[in-house]
């Protein structure tokens, strides 16, 4: 069973703006034929103001193809046309409170319906750009695709430009196998196109040895400057905790993500992730990433607690 | 029509292709294996001595329910997945040599992933040929095309005994004569006929077997493998002498007694799987064509497992038919693309060359002896507002006409 968000859920089960629209001045009708799902959307433009006044969908697919679609009509709803164009799938993604990663194409139908009703208002061809191959990373949700032509067009020979260019591989690293693969299989044509010499083509028996766990104690030891805490008041701590998190919050927001403070207790941090970070399959290596962060600053270890999004403000 | 579940209503469970609930009788066999009797088989206290006696009876358990000659025909598998693949490796090795290779496997195009996932690596890192014999509309095998593919270079033909999707029936028995008319080795993955079909393993040509436990009211974590007396079989699994060295590894016990129990419980209900639990099948199949417009029967209706429906709800989505379907308390399968995660809708479907607007609305609905009436009446009671209530919101549907409507979108 998918996990699904309470928003998704609810636009699944009790959709808005469904069905045709009577008299529509723009209809965009998009699919993707593997998936075995199929938007129209259907919206209604004052001619003076440019404002989406209505907007109704039809959708052939699953739970969060439909939520998807009834989302983006109550995003578009009176939007100018070019407020409008510019909410991306991974706005429609946010509004839901986050999709499963595989269920990431079903805001890009969403997306491209929008272009298509948009195009056809204003008497445009559209034509479909976005491929979609399997997918690959599930961390990410990087497809197939993707990686291949991000290989090309950067002549990419290692995993590691792969995950520094895509994030793909980037977390779990379950999937490596499937992009070197990939690699591989890219780079041999690549080879045989002439464009990159034989002896810097990827190969994976080459490329990848074992290798030895880094056992120096090193980082394994914030509790090293306990010093700091001792003389440090409640307020200068969470000053502290705060600037960190001030600090980490666009990296986050980058992946479309983001974290807030919401209660200190003793060495115990709350924090709320938002956004994309929100069912994402990677929230505890982002909590861990945010722990080592803060323990950095404040020079001792500390625990950091999420708080689920959605839930009051910790009390 | 009956309201949404409130925690007070039996949920439906028809989902029992996918797993099975263990019988307590099963769960009462097995648990003095994870107490009491604790022991190692292996060893030579009486600890050890009463699990082996044990596990003798669940292999005598299991003999029955197979028809099959001997008990140790029988060696017991971590799961269904690894007799499948235990015997397709095995016969790679054991029936080519330097002066007669056999390098080849024949199957079919809609096996289970335990057999054609294994195919498709050993014909990309081993140079094995494989022939994926195609099904018609209904699902059943081109038996020319079986024929014409088995030859001097056929290591094993392994072909299912039944369709998990649409429990369409293939003819194992005469198919095993055919290989064996070619001289060729033939393996049946019968997970899903296993107590749900009568098996006389003692009169027919089938060398090997493959069975899974949880598919009838077992434990999950155990499988067997059935190979015939005199036929050859290299572990895949080395290490101690367990299952007289065909398969190593410390017996899972407890698991074992749970299957021995079950193939028991399976013969006793066996009649019952034939006329009960068909004849509740046939209503609920009645029940929802009679009320749905536009749905269609998948699989073969004269050669069926008894508890399987397969029923296409042209122009919606699976995945969306079972979230609603789960908000009555009733749990189902579809063959849909997004229920598994992958872009492509199911295999089995894809073969028989069903409509992709049927595909992906594709329901698999799986009973058991567990099942009664009322539960199948409550699904024929909630299936059509469901199957309504997406048709309102699909582009392929006109809602005032109840027909198709010409809906050609832009595809990525």
């Amino acid at each position: 069973m998918w996990e699904y968000s309470e928003k998704v859920k609810d636009y699944f089960f009790n959709p808005k703006n469904v069905g045709a629209l009577e008299g529509a001045d723009g209809v965009g009708d998009v699919g993707a034929i593997a998936c075995g799902d199929a938007l129209r959307l259907s919206i209604k433009v004052d001619p003076d103001t440019q404002i989406i006044t209505d907007a109704r969908f039809q959708t052939f697919g699953c739970g969060s193809a439909i939520a998807s679609s009834s989302a983006l009509t109550e995003l578009i709803i009176g939007k100018t046309l070019d407020e409008a164009l510019k909410i991306t799938n991974q706005d429609i993604a946010d509004f839901l409170g986050g999709l499963p990663p595989e269920k990431m194409h079903c805001s890009v139908m969403g997306y491209e319906a929008l272009r298509a009703a948009v195009a056809n208002y204003k008497g445009e061809a559209w034509v479909d750009d976005h491929e979609e191959g399997a997918l690959i990373c599930k961390c990410f949700g990087i497809d197939e695709g993707y990686v291949e032509r991000t290989v090309r067009a950067n002549g990419l020979t290692t995993i590691e430009q792969i995950t520094h260019y895509t994030k793909a591989a980037g977390s779990c690293g379950t999937c490596i196998e499937g992009v070197e693969e990939v690699l591989q299989k890219t780079n041999a044509a690549m080879v045989a196109e002439g464009v990159l010499a034989a002896d810097e083509a990827f190969d994976p028996v080459i490329a990848i040895r074992p290798v030895r766990r880094n056992k120096s104690p090193g980082k394994a030891a914030p509790a090293a400057a306990p010093a700091a805490a001792a003389g440090m008041t409640t307020l200068q701590k969470i000053r502290l905790i705060e600037q960190a998190i001030a600090e980490l919050r666009p990296f986050l927001q980058q992946d479309g993500g983001d974290c807030e403070l919401v209660d200190v207790d003793g060495n115990t941090v709350y924090v709320k992730l938002t956004g994309a970070c929100v069912n994402c399959q990677m929230a505890s290596v982002t909590i861990s990433g945010v722990q080592e962060r803060l323990a950095d600053k404040l020079g001792f270890p500390l625990r950091v607690v999420p708080v689920p999004a959605g839930a009051p403000a910790y009390a | 029509m009956s309201t949404l579940i409130d925690g007070a209503m039996r949920p439906v469970y028809l989902d029992n292709n996918a797993t099975t609930r263990v019988d307590p009788e099963v769960l009462e066999a097995m648990l003095p294996f994870f107490t009491e009797q604790f022991g190692n088989a292996s060893s030579m206290h009486a600890f050890g001595a009463q699990v082996g006696g044990a596990l003798q009876q669940a292999r005598r358990q299991l003999q029955a329910l197979l028809g099959c000659e001997f008990d140790h025909e029988i060696v017991f598998t971590g799961s269904g997945t690894e007799a499948d693949n235990t015997a397709i490796l095995s016969a790679l090795e054991t029936q080519s040599s330097a002066r007669q290779p056999r390098d080849e496997i024949v199957t079919t195009a809609v096996e289970h992933p335990a057999v054609l996932a294994l195919c498709e690596w050993l014909e990309k890192t081993r140079g094995v040929k494989v022939h994926r014999i195609g099904v018609d509309a209904k699902g059943r095998l081109d038996l020319e095309a079986y024929r014409r593919a088995l030859g001097p270079r056929t290591a094993i033909a392994s072909i299912m005994w039944a369709n998990n999707e649409t429990g369409t029936i293939f003819p194992v028995e005469q198919l095993a004569e055919l290989a064996h008319e070619a001289g060729v080795l033939f393996h049946t993955d019968a997970v899903q006929a296993v107590g749900k079909l009568p098996i006389d393993l003692k009169t027919s040509e089938i060398d090997m077997l493959s069975l899974s436990g949880h598919k009838l009211h077992g434990p999950k974590g155990i499988g067997a493998l059935y190979v015939r007396r005199g036929v050859r079989l290299r572990p895949m699994i080395r290490g101690g002498h367990q299952e007289r060295g065909r398969r190593a590894g410390t017996e899972n016990a407890p698991a074992i007694v749970g299957l021995g129990k079950a193939a028991e419980l399976a013969q006793q209900w066996m009649a019952h799987e034939q006329t009960e639990v068909r004849a509740l099948r046939d209503r609920l199949e009645a029940g929802i064509v009679e009320r749905v417009p536009r749905c269609i029967v998948n699989g073969d209706p004269e050669s069926r497992l008894p508890n399987t429906s397969n029923i296409a709800f042209e122009f919606i989505e699976g995945e969306a038919i079972l979230l609603l379907m789960n908000q009555y308390g009733i749990a189902a399968s579809s063959g849909s693309a997004c229920t598994s995660g992958s872009l492509e809708p199911s295999h089995v479907l894809r073969a028989m060359n069903i409509p992709y607007t049927a595909a992906h609305g594709s329901t698999r609905f799986s009973l058991s002896r567990e099942n009664t009436q009322a539960d199948v009446d409550r699904v024929i009671d909630v299936m059509p507002a469901i199957v309504a209530r997406l048709r309102e919101l699909s582009p392929f549907w006109n809602e005032q006409t109840a027909s198709e409507v010409q809906f050609n979108p832009t595809y990525a």
